[in-house]
């Protein structure tokens, strides 16, 4: 399998939808080698975890978000950063280096920075390749074409697939409208959610501001994610204006970071709702499993989402959710609150139905909590493992 | 008449705010209370600036003070910095008091918070005005006569106010738009008064010691006291001319380096030189001259950047927002009888906080990143707002409904 990120190194969903997936895969007797691009310790058991180095380099460290540079150590001590154009060449260059002397009956490689790198190896060895998407350009550019240089790399590499795995029908509809990929070509596999994995919370929560107006009969409305153009915010703040105009006393908590966090402060304030919004920052650890848990509603607004895990951890959290109908999670969770990301009225009017009435944020989080209890990976490795049966040559 | 100097200077430190986040809300209460090492940390500030420009400074105005009897300058100084000098910087704090004893320092009536709050609340400024008229009394022995605003922020309701509550002056900048063929060099009557009298700036003169003097870019530089003092004696027609300024332009913007203490060191007596010439104190002057015309003011005026006008506080949303929402607390958080809320409350008026919020950048920018601590206007908001929610937390804590 090749990879870009797992956890606790991953920068968004990506890594852990591949963790997930191949805990879930392990435990169908497959053996997989995942190939990533740096070295690090994953505390991981059921798979080989190998760094792919390129040659003469000794250490390549993560810095940040998946489109960062990364710092490469070299054998004589010396240091170089490289930028993601290279570092995924590198990638490429080091994984035909490795692959010759290994013996496997697929590749599954996730997302376009290794689809360069399993078409090499498809050349090498002959092999099958399935190709998962996980997001394409044009989401990560929020329905713009996106960066041209990424885009062929997709267009080629998907074309020359054996077999495309889509997180979602989203997903799935994009491929085929954007690169002409035939539809018959392209499964998919939504992503899940492992219930038990989540970190449970502790007996106080660290938004003691919040706690308190929220005894006093305010409502928190929480999103959580990256300050990007693809996650729609701007529209929420647009919902939020009407929202305060109808409930005076609802809070809006946004958490995260990402090249909209100013564009939005002062968004806020332009709209005059500036003290009912209040921005966090980027955060992880127990102040992120909080402010899921603060909430009294979940919403993710995004303008186009592969699949969109957030909404699940909220429920988890204790939280229910309103999705945009542009994200693959909505085709699966049937028990939460969906709007087109560009129907503001329509997404404050539902955000209004819920902080002003509890007995619909209790009913929505019993009946989602049902559905979220049942989810697991289970579904997605049987599909995926069924794939690898029909495509690879030689397995028992 | 002797022409004369009126040389008034301002000065104040913030509280600032530490960075204070959304998980301090409700649990800390101490927003002004940055680690000592931190950037915005008021404790240290004020020990630098005391160090840079307080000390040294009234060292050498006592001295000249005590030499030429006809030199005479005009202070303000907020009840914010004179607590901190309390805490703080007693020394400088003294040495304020010994250029006040010296009967040739004259001080100047403002509010205590250096707030806004005339544009917002009546109720709230004067409190604060008359805070500061009993804190000087307290500390200084001294009534002010004079009122300057914050940023010397001024319009004819602010004028009218400052007639009925007894000034006999008040101070602006010297605006061209305003002032149109007249020169600031004289003294003046807001229209719709009585008693009152005005004092413009003049803000070529002013700003070619108080940023332009360390300049070496500059055509007139290095500026010496002599060929100022012949600048000025041009004016044959000028009765005085208002060189109104931050204190902290002594060794604190023009550093020691640029000479500017030396400039000031031979400001007296280069222009004492010549026998026509005075200095005069803000009070002194509207004694000595009888106002030569009125002067209009329908559209707030300061003394800030080229637009001279409120936007560097109040010119985008951040600000707006921010304001408004501390104000809208007024009644509740007066109502509590709190004294310490209620001080962290006025605190948080200090104009400072909106200052660091501004997003003009270019020509204005330059000077607003050198007064902030903060590295952008969002973190001076997202700090504010975090405090703003601490104060509406106390309120909750009381019962208040917020």
């Amino acid at each position: 399998m090749l990879g870009w990120e797992l956890p606790p190194h991953n920068s968004g969903g990506l890594g852990t939808a591949c963790y997930q997936l191949c805990k879930a895969l392990a435990k169908k007797d497959l053996d997989i080698e995942f190939i990533l691009p740096y070295q690090a310790d994953h505390g991981i058991n059921f798979m080989n975890i190998t760094a792919a180095h390129p040659q003469g380099v000794s250490e390549v460290i993560r810095s940040g978000i998946a489109y960062d540079s990364y710092k490469y150590i070299k054998d004589d001590g010396s240091v170089e950063w490289v930028g993601i154009y290279e570092q995924q060449r590198l990638y490429e260059e080091a994984v035909a280096s490795i692959v010759g002397e290994k013996e496997f009956d697929i590749v599954h490689a996730h997302d376009w920075l290794t689809f360069k790198a399993a078409l090499r190896v498809k050349r090498i060895k002959n092999c099958p390749i399935i190709l998962h998407v996980h997001s394409i350009e044009s989401d990560r550019a929020g329905n713009n074409p996106g960066n041209p240089l990424v885009r062929e790399i997709e267009e080629l590499a998907l074309h020359m697939a054996d077999r495309v795995i889509a997180v979602s029908r989203h997903t799935k509809n994009a491929i085929v409208k954007e690169y002409g990929v035939p539809a018959d070509k392209i499964e998919v596999v939504h992503n899940s959610i492992e219930p038990g994995d989540l970190s449970p919370l502790d007996d106080s929560n660290a938004y003691q501001y919040l706690t308190m107006m929220k005894s006093l009969g305010y409502r928190v409305v929480v999103n959580i994610g990256r300050l990007t153009i693809q996650k729609g915010l701007p529209n929420l703040l647009y919902a939020a204006k009407t929202v305060i105009e109808h409930a005076p006393r609802t809070l809006f908590l946004i958490v995260g970071s990402g090249e909209q966090y100013y564009e939005l402060i002062e968004q806020a304030a332009g709209l005059g709702i500036g003290d009912k919004v209040l921005f966090t920052d980027f955060q992880r650890g127990k102040t992120w499993r909080d402010a899921y848990a603060i909430g009294d509603l979940f919403v993710m607004p995004s303008v186009s989402e592969p699949f969109g895990l957030t909404p699940l951890e909220a429920i988890g959290y204790g939280t229910p959710a309103l999705v945009s109908k542009q994200s693959g999670v909505s085709e699966v969770l049937r028990n939460c609150l969906k709007v087109d990301f560009w129907d503001i009225n329509e997404m404050a009017n539902q955000i209004a139905a819920v902080v002003q009435n509890d007995s619909l944020r209790d009913e929505l989080l019993a009946n989602s909590s049902q559905e979220y209890n049942q989810l697991s990976w289970d579904m997605a490795s049987d599909k995926v493992e069924s794939l690898y049966r029909s495509h690879a040559v030689g397995t028992a | 008449m002797k022409k004369a100097i009126v040389l008034y200077l301002h000065v104040h430190q913030p509280y600032r705010i530490r960075h204070y986040t959304v998980f301090d809300s409700g649990l800390n209460h101490n927003y002004f209370d940055a680690s000592y090492q931190a950037q915005e940390s008021n404790e240290r500030i004020l020990k630098k600036v005391a160090e840079k420009s307080y000390l040294p400074t009234n060292a050498r105005l006592l001295k000249l003070l005590r030499k030429h009897p006809d030199f005479k300058i005009s202070l303000s100084i907020t009840g914010t910095v004179i607590e901190q000098l309390e805490k703080w910087s007693p020394d400088a704090l003294q040495s304020f008091k010994d250029l006040c004893n010296t009967g040739q320092v004259e001080l100047v009536a403002e509010t205590y918070h250096h707030s806004l709050a005339f544009f917002y609340s009546r109720a709230e400024f004067e409190m604060q005005v008359d805070m500061h008229r009993r804190k000087i009394q307290e500390v200084f022995g001294q009534t002010p006569q004079v009122f300057r605003n914050t940023e010397l922020a001024y319009n004819n309701d602010l004028a009218i106010w400052a007639d009925r509550a007894g000034y006999k002056g008040i101070l602006t900048e010297g605006w061209d738009p305003i002032l149109e063929w007249r020169s600031p060099n004289f003294v003046y009557r807001p229209t719709y008064t009585n008693q009152l009298r005005l004092l413009m700036k003049n803000y070529k003169l002013s700003d070619d010691i108080a940023f332009r003097f360390g300049d070496s870019e500059w055509a007139e530089w290095p500026l010496t006291a002599d060929k100022f003092s012949h600048w000025l004696s041009e004016d044959k027609d000028a009765t005085n001319f208002n060189l109104f300024m931050d204190y902290e332009t002594f060794g604190e913007h023009q550093w020691k380096e640029s000479g500017i203490f030396d400039f000031l060191d031979h400001l007296p007596k280069e222009w004492l030189s010549n026998e026509d010439h005075t200095f005069m104190s803000v009070s002194e002057v509207i004694d000595s001259f009888e106002p030569v015309g009125q002067i209009d003011v329908s559209k707030t005026i300061t003394w800030a950047d080229t637009e001279r006008d409120l936007s560097a506080w109040i010119g985008n949303a951040m600000q707006d927002n921010s304001i408004h929402a501390l104000y809208a607390l007024q009644d509740k958080v007066i109502g509590t009888n709190d004294l310490e809320l209620i001080e962290d409350w006025r605190r948080l008026q200090t104009s400072d906080h909106f200052y660091y919020m501004c997003t003009k950048w270019f020509n204005d920018g330059d000077i607003h990143a050198y007064f902030s601590p903060y590295e952008t206007p969002y973190e001076a908001y997202i700090n504010f707002m975090n405090a703003f929610r601490d104060v509406q937390y106390r309120l909750a804590e009381k019962g208040v409904d917020v």
